[in-house]
């Protein structure tokens, strides 16, 4: 497989053009946006906390495929999780993304993060890929201002 | 033209198709030489030493100064300062002549087509001195609307200051003509921003009728690092210095220092010699070629990538038709995300550029986030422009409404 399409694969094609979760959130949600100054991207994470565990997530945002895609896998991913698992969840998907884990081991960690492991071989992508992750994070930690990449 | 021969990087990859010459331009190899030439038969620090190389190394920043500044037309070759390149000249000038000259209440003129380094160094300026910043709109199809810069030039207008060629959209400005506009109607200085006109068009530069004119020497097969500000001698003079330091100094007194001769007054520090020398190799090699051919070239290879991607669904081309446009094509693609396509490119060994080309508010003019831009220079051929064509073809068909053997 090559580079290109390891870093595109189909699911990633998939949750490009048919993102989950993609619609902003009304009622008691923290929110979150997150911009990359390099490309101009953007992205709004909402977050539903029913006590410590995340009872809903999803996003709005302008972007390419990765960003995109990413954001549409990463609230699959964080939905039913605690606060501690969602964190755990950034610190792997950010190691897989920056070539931290092998690709052999990236592939156990689960689709949303698994397939991702492409982008590492691709270094100016890289922020296009956390920038949902931050955002989602960020709305987390109920951190007010906008986050960037460049943190 | 079979310029392509002339540039180690793309001789030794067949493959590769470079049409990002915008951002920068291969080196040919007589630049390379250049270079390495001085470093190993005169590299000295000029001015100082009382040693042979160190004269020698003088002789040549002179010489090639010189030659330089022939390439713009300019017969007196202290009217060239000598920068790292468009930004530092472009920040030069708004802070030595517009500190001292812009005040509350003036009017300071730019368009809505300027890379960030012609337009911040005039906003900042503006905020610090509590001029007015005002913008010329442009036309629908990219080019600046004449009419909106003639209602914005009054007696309180200091600055107008506009590109050449706009780095992001290809569009060729009438310089002269704004110029002429300008001068029939306030008493203000006109500033260009020669990046993307310099390497392309035969610039005169008094011809054009501008005060200062700023340029980089790595978008015109020069090396990184090294540029130019040409300007009216009695402006120049006029001028505080901008930076503080060796080599531009007269006598320096425990208050008070007096300033060297034009152009060493603003070229404070040891000076990127080389660099020099290697503009000055890529000028005599573009004048080799001649700037006629070069246009002539450029503007063939821009027609037909214009007309065959125009004829792509989905595609939408920025900016005038190719009489009225440099090497650039600046497009976006339904469906398709610039980041994306220029990866999928990547994979086919298409360098493009994918953004926002350091121009925000044009892009915000546009109406878009980014764009994808590919950029033709002398040494770009049809096999370019088929594997351009090929990666576009592709990512429509990646990224279009196709469902993914996969499904959900």
């Amino acid at each position: 497989m090559s580079d290109v399409d390891a870093l595109y694969q189909d699911i990633i094609l998939d949750h490009n053009r048919r993102p989950r979760n993609h619609h902003p959130m009304e009622g008691e949600a923290r929110q979150a946006a997150g911009r990359n100054p390099l490309c101009g991207d953007e992205v709004t994470v909402w977050l539903r906390l029913d006590g410590d565990r995340i009872a809903e997530a999803s996003f709005v945002g302008r972007g390419c495929a990765i960003s995109r895609a990413a954001a549409s896998l990463m609230t699959t991913a964080v939905e039913g999780k605690t606060r501690e698992e969602a964190e755990a969840l950034f610190d792997r998907f950010h190691d897989v993304v920056t070539g931290k884990v092998p690709q052999t081991e990236a592939r156990t960690l689960g689709t949303p993060i698994a397939v991702f492991s492409g982008v590492a071989r691709f270094p100016i992508r890289v922020k296009c890929a956390s920038l949902p992750w931050h955002a989602m994070r960020a709305a987390l930690r109920a951190e007010v201002a906008p986050v960037t990449t460049d943190r | 033209m079979s310029a392509r021969a002339d540039f180690p990087l793309l001789a030794a990859d067949e493959s590769l198709h470079y049409l990002d010459s915008a951002a920068t331009a291969q080196k040919p190899r007589v630049v390379l030489d250049a270079m390495t030439g001085y470093y190993e038969t005169a590299n000295a620090n000029p001015h100082r030493g009382a040693y042979r190389i160190s004269e020698r190394s003088t002789a040549i920043y002179h010489d090639s100064r010189a030659r330089i500044a022939a390439f713009f037309g300019i017969d007196d070759s202290a009217r060239l300062v000598l920068t790292r390149g468009t930004t530092e000249s472009i920040n030069l000038v708004a802070g030595a002549w517009g500190r001292a000259n812009v005040g509350a209440g003036d009017e300071i003129v730019i368009t809505g087509m300027e890379h960030h380094a012609n337009f911040i160094p005039w906003q900042q300026l503006a905020i610090e001195r509590g001029a007015r910043l005002r913008i010329c709109e442009l036309t629908a199809d990219g080019r600046l609307d004449l009419d909106c810069l003639r209602g914005l030039l009054t007696a309180r207008t200091r600055v107008v200051a506009f590109n050449h060629v706009s780095n992001a959209l290809g569009t060729i400005n009438p310089a002269r003509e704004i110029a002429s506009l300008v001068r029939e109607r306030c008493d203000a200085l006109i500033v260009c921003d020669g990046a993307q006109g310099a390497p392309h068009l035969a610039v005169d530069v008094d011809a054009l009728g501008v005060d200062f004119y700023a340029f980089s020497g790595h978008k015109m097969c020069g090396p990184m690092g090294l540029g130019g500000l040409i300007g009216r001698r009695s402006l120049l003079e006029a001028m505080p210095p901008y930076q503080f330091g060796g080599d531009m100094i007269d006598l320096v007194d425990d208050e008070l220092s007096t300033w060297n001769v034009l152009p060493h007054k603003f070229e404070a520090g040891t000076p990127n010699v080389a660099g020099a020398v290697g503009l000055s190799a890529a000028c005599d090699y573009l004048e080799g070629i001649g700037m006629a051919e070069v246009r002539r070239h450029e503007l063939a290879l821009t027609s037909e990538a214009h007309a065959r991607l125009s004829e792509i669904p989905g595609l939408t081309i920025f900016g005038p038709g190719p009489d009225e446009r440099s090497g650039v094509i600046s497009f976006t693609l339904a469906d398709v995300h610039p980041h994306d396509l220029a990866t999928i490119l990547d994979g086919r060994g298409v360098c493009i550029r994918a953004g926002h080309h350091c121009a925000q508010p044009l892009m915000r003019r546009l109406g878009v986030v980014a764009t994808a831009r590919a950029s033709f220079y002398i040494y770009n051929d049809a096999a370019d422009l088929e594997a351009l064509i090929a990666g576009i073809a592709e990512s429509k068909e990646l990224f279009g409404s196709r469902q993914p053997a996969y499904g959900r």
